[in-house]
């Protein structure tokens, strides 16, 4: 992985993040392929969510570099960083609850629109954003409840606007964190689905807690276990790997 | 020189005061993550309740007085707890609006009641001989309220700190979740703070009517105070309050006497550029 | 059902100009007044989620600004008029950059502290303001000519000058910028992933709420033709804030019910009791513990019931 910053979609290096004497993030160290499909493993409070925060600006790393795409992004604010094709969704739903479907995916294509800061046309008389939220909300296959609150949804539904509202912005570099967590059965199915089918354009990074789900999304695998990189490879050879072993049958 | 001295004994003075009064606020953002806005309310019936009772019984005592006021406005600002605050536990922004319609209603009583005269609060006859120091000559009952400041500094640390009240109040502050896991009655904690909080500032109240009195607005000028020596300060920290009422103290003394139209401003300045540069305060422990 | 509402809205606000007596109207177009203010502080408590306790710092220095250009510098009305907002939109974006430092509690925090010191300052820089005398003689402007000094007249410029704020309020609100600040309000984290700038945000929102706030001053000084520094007490700011919260935040008139209550409240119990501060403390007390999200709402929520039981 000798590839220069600016071949990479993302390019991680020596990130470190420590909360008084608790170091969550030492020294991380990772490089993304564009197109790449990436996952993180590792299990609770290795430090996989704050790696995310720190990749998507919510939090500020003590040390490190984070460039997307060969740009130095580590003291960009998050909404910067969206412009500059990143995007991402969230452990916790941080949908709009009461605002309908169409709603929370039309404020996600504004957010990349010099629209967003005008303030005298009435949002509802956009059509083209109203046609293109619905679209997305097609391609997810919830075009039916288009016009119902988030907070009537099913929790697999809900999972499947945010991923909607992600992929909406054509991002380069997708984080997804959790994504397939507390679904059930089927519900799991489609959104498997989903991220399999989205496009080779956006480089896809994903934080999964139980390894058997998402293994076959992966290319790519990283294991994380105490804020540090433990393994670092091809999936299978990671899995094969006696370390990745170790970690999880905590040897 | 006189003058540089005698401001700056009114400096300590004040700062003293001011110590007592946002200790309280301090402890009660920093545990409940309330706005008291009450607590100017509180150091001012503390204040009145001193003006009245030296008034009436001359021969009463001005520490007993203080006591005294504490231990009522204590007690009034635990029922208002217990009554009013708990029901408002998932209602931040309604806990700060009742605390201020608290302090109207008691601003207002302290009106209906003392009406709208100041009333001097007579300085213990004991402490009204001045000191001579160096040859200089301060007034004895500053000095005497600045020492009072720092030993109720030492007690509230020795309570924050090595006592088990203390232990469960800090962690009510670090993590109150945490804290209600492992069993320490948060509720309970809330309601001791709070009753603490409004008895220092009742206290304060008293022993600062000799250098204040009591008049109608008193409130209204100690809050801002209040507010302005936490945010320096730094919200959750003791010690951020002590040095925060220091220096509020001086710059508000010397700013009054040399530039009277201006003292506002000049209050103002410190808490701009700590809110710039470091706005968790000096010392502070959480984010606003 | 709403063009019914809309037609008693517009019933009650000509009927005071054309049935009732001076008092009446009078009381009217302090309402107005009033109405304007709490929209004003609403757009940033109800759409934006930011509690101010200081609003009265806009309604009072744009009041002081137009009193000292006009009464000690000579300056026309129109003139006076928009230095005076200009002044007070510049005040509010400084006071923007330091209020915002911070969110929540600290936030109103900040807010109450700024405008205490503003109110501090109006009492104590007197031969700038004339202290706790307040500034008198002051006159009212003549648009156009027609002047103002009649009540019926007053009411329908402070009439004409709410319905304007009202809809550029309402277009404001609807607009995406609007639906940016209401999902500001609602998730910023999320928002901030998504490229909004949620700081830009607020502040634009801080100072156009500003603006308004003067505008209610400049109406409030010219009704009045005097200013004292209670206007930029926390009283003030209380007032308003208690206005918004019976009325409902969550709707874009419902602070303006809110502020002509509390208003009515203050006038009519004012005569009967003395100590107005006391029954605004207690009718906080009961709003918050009783009605938290308001009158308007709470109304909405019973008509809803009622005409569910009928249908």
């Amino acid at each position: 992985m000798t590839a220069s910053s600016s071949d990479l979609a993302l390019d991680v290096m020596g990130l470190n993040k420590a909360f008084g004497g608790l170091k969550v993030t030492q020294d991380i160290s990772l490089s993304v392929r564009p197109g790449e499909r990436r996952l993180i493993i590792g299990p609770n409070g290795a430090g996989k969510t704050t790696l995310f925060n720190q990749i998507s600006g919510d939090m500020r790393p003590n040390a490190g570099k984070i460039k997307l795409f060969g740009q130095d992004v580590t003291r960009l604010a998050p909404y910067q960083r969206a412009h500059l094709g990143l995007s991402r969704t969230y452990q916790i739903i941080t949908l709009f609850a009461g605002d309908t479907l169409e709603h929370n995916v039309t404020l996600g294509l504004l957010g990349l629109l010099p629209s967003r800061w005008q303030m005298w046309r009435p949002l509802s008389s956009y059509r083209d954003l109203a046609s293109e939220a619905r679209r997305t909300l097609d391609s997810v296959g919830l075009l039916q409840l288009a016009e119902h609150p988030v907070s009537e949804l099913a929790y697999g539904e809900k999972r499947r606007v945010e991923l909607a509202m992600a992929l909406s912005q054509k991002p380069r570099v997708l984080l997804l964190d959790e994504p397939l967590a507390g679904l059930s059965d089927s519900e799991r199915a489609t959104v498997k689905a989903l991220i399999a089918s989205i496009s080779k354009n956006v480089t896809v990074v994903m934080i999964e807690h139980d390894m058997d789900t998402a293994l076959d999304l992966a290319e790519t695998v990283t294991l994380l276990n105490y804020g540090r990189v433990i393994v670092d490879g091809e999936r299978d050879k990671v899995i094969a790997d006696k370390r990745t072993r170790e970690v999880y049958l905590g040897a | 020189m006189q003058f540089w001295i005698i401001q700056g004994l009114n400096s300590l003075s004040l700062g003293g005061l001011l110590f007592l009064l946002s200790s309280g606020f301090s402890l009660i953002f920093g545990l409940m993550r309330l706005a008291n806005l009450t607590h100017g309310a509180f150091f001012m019936l503390g204040t009145y309740f001193g003006a009245v009772a030296l008034r009436e019984y001359s021969g009463l005592s001005i520490w007993v007085t203080a006591l005294g006021a504490g231990i009522v406005v204590a007690a009034l600002g635990g029922l208002f707890e217990r009554l009013v605050l708990t029901r408002l536990k998932t209602n931040p922004l309604g806990q700060v609006l009742v605390t201020l319609g608290m302090s109207f209603i008691i601003s207002d009583a302290c009106l209906v009641l003392w009406g709208g005269d100041s009333i001097p609060v007579p300085t213990p006859r004991n402490l009204q001989a001045p000191t001579r120091l160096f040859g200089f000559v301060f007034p004895t009952y500053r000095l005497v309220l600045v020492g009072i400041a720092v030993a109720a500094a030492v007690a509230l640390y020795l309570l924050i700190d090595r006592t088990r009240l203390g232990a469960m109040i800090r962690a009510g502050v670090d993590d109150r979740q945490m804290a209600r896991a492992v069993g320490i009655p948060v509720s309970r904690l809330f309601t001791i703070v709070f009753c603490l909080g409004a008895g220092i500032a009742g206290a304060a109240g008293v022993l600062g009517g000799p250098i204040l009195s009591a008049y109608p607005g008193l409130d209204a000028d100690m809050l801002p105070l209040a507010l302005i020596v936490v945010i320096l300060g730094g919200i959750g920290s003791l010690f951020g309050a002590f040095v925060g009422s220091f220096i509020i103290g001086f710059i508000y003394t010397f700013g009054t006497a040399l530039v009277p139209d201006l003292a506002y401003i000049i209050l103002f300045l410190p808490m701009i550029f700590v809110i710039a540069f470091r706005p968790q305060g000096l010392f502070g422990r959480l984010g606003t | 059902m709403k063009w019914f509402a809309g037609a008693i809205i517009a019933a009650v606000l000509l009927l005071p100009p054309l049935f009732a007596g001076d008092f009446y109207v009078n009381l009217a177009s302090q309402i107005l007044i009033a109405a304007i203010f709490a929209l004003s502080l609403n757009l940033l408590v109800g759409f934006g989620g930011m509690t101010s306790l200081g609003h009265a710092s806009y309604l009072g220095v744009a009041a002081y600004l137009s009193a000292l250009l006009t009464s000690r510098y000579g300056f026309g009305h129109g003139t006076a008029a928009l230095l005076s907002i200009l002044g007070t939109v510049a005040m509010a974006a400084f006071f923007g950059v330091i209020a915002l430092r911070a969110t929540g509690l600290g936030f109103l925090m900040i807010t109450l502290a700024l405008s205490q010191v503003l109110w501090g300052l109006a009492y104590r820089m007197s031969d700038v303001t004339n202290g706790d005398n307040g500034i008198t003689g002051l006159t009212r402007p003549a648009p156009f000519g027609i002047s103002l000094d009649s009540p019926v007249a007053f009411y329908w410029f402070a009439l004409i000058v709410a319905v304007i704020a009202f809809v550029m309020m309402a277009i404001f609100v609807s607009s995406s910028f609007g639906s940016s600040l209401k999902g500001v309000r609602d998730q910023p984290r999320r928002m901030a992933a998504l490229g909004f700038n949620p700081w830009m945000i607020r502040w634009i929102t801080f100072i156009y709420a500003g603006f308004w706030g003067a505008v209610a001053g400049l109406l409030y000084v010219y009704y009045n033709k005097y200013i004292h520094p209670t206007s930029l007490s926390t009283t003030s700011s209380a007032e308003a804030l208690l206005g918004v919260i019976a009325g409902g935040s969550g709707t874009l008139g419902g602070p303006a019910v809110g502020a002509a209550l509390v208003l009515l409240l203050k006038n009519y119990a004012s005569a009967y009791i003395e100590r107005w501060n006391m029954l605004l403390g207690l009718v906080f007390l009961f709003i918050v513990l009783v009605m938290p999200t308001g009158i308007v709402p709470g109304v909405h929520k019973l008509v809803e019931r009622l005409r569910g039981r009928s249908s």
